[in-house]
């Protein structure tokens, strides 16, 4: 995770087209300026951030599955539930399903596990539209490089 | 347009966005008169591909309006949008 730049995942793991499903996973970084806030003495990774997490997840699923035609905007949460603390150092398994591709419009379910038990989960919603420019694109292309997104999975999905 | 149909995207409506089911008409604009916004209408889009097992082309009809070559009547008035709805289905088991 770099926070600071608000990439909420470090890799993705395992892109599978035909099951329409993503693993990725992340690291909560030990020290960060939020967990003097958030909690002084008490350093909680905010939930907020985990969902961040969870739609940034879902969101290269989304990518993965319309062929990076479509950029994903975070639209709408339904059903999100924080089940346990996320301390700092913590390793995290996310996974997402797409639950149902739209016209212009994606939902999808995802969780996050520490240690294999659920830590949260929730189903979102996302607009596809169109990348704005050639080089907003460019910059996801860029992050899918960081991320080790499959690429050539796209070829044989 | 079958009137089954119109029950359950009328159905959908009502239970999405909260709207008595009683002032839900056939000739009711989705926007205009159920006063349904883009965010709410993605959550009825998705309850009706469900329900239907379609995908509403909702790009290409928003393209169209957009384009001035179509009016929002022609898919957001619950009676056209019904038989649009129709279509999709018929023409999936064709």
């Amino acid at each position: 995770m770099r926070l600071e730049y608000f990439q909420l995942i470090d890799r993705i793991v395992e892109l599978d087209l035909r099951d329409q499903t993503i693993r990725t996973e992340a690291r909560v970084p030990t020290e960060s300026t939020i967990f003097e806030g958030h909690f002084p003495g008490y350093p909680l990774m905010p939930g907020v951030l985990l969902i961040e997490a969870m739609a940034q997840t879902a969101g290269w699923l989304v990518i993965a599955v319309t062929k990076f035609t479509r950029m994903p905007f975070f639209a709408a949460l339904k059903e999100a539930k924080l089940r346990s603390f996320v301390s700092p150092g913590q390793t995290l398994s996310l996974s997402a399903k797409l639950v149902h591709e739209g016209s212009g419009f994606a939902v999808a379910k995802a969780e996050i596990r520490c240690d294999g038990k659920l830590a949260c989960n929730a189903e979102i919603t996302f607009r596809l539209v169109e990348f704005p420019s050639p080089d907003f694109r460019a910059n996801m292309e860029k992050m899918a490089a960081i991320l080790e997104f499959p690429m050539g999975t796209l070829a044989h999905g | 347009m079958m009137s089954s149909t119109f029950e359950t995207v009328a159905g959908i409506i009502a239970e999405t966005c909260d709207i008595p089911r009683e002032t839900i008409k056939p000739e009711s604009h989705a926007i205009n008169d159920l006063g349904i916004d883009s965010l709410d209408f993605l959550d009825i889009a998705f309850a009706i591909d469900k329900a239907f097992g379609i995908k509403m082309p909702l790009e290409q009809w928003t393209q169209e309006v957009n384009d001035g070559k179509a009016t929002t009547d022609q898919y957001f008035q619950l009676n056209n949008l019904c038989t649009r709805i129709d279509e999709l289905v018929a023409a999936k088991s064709a």
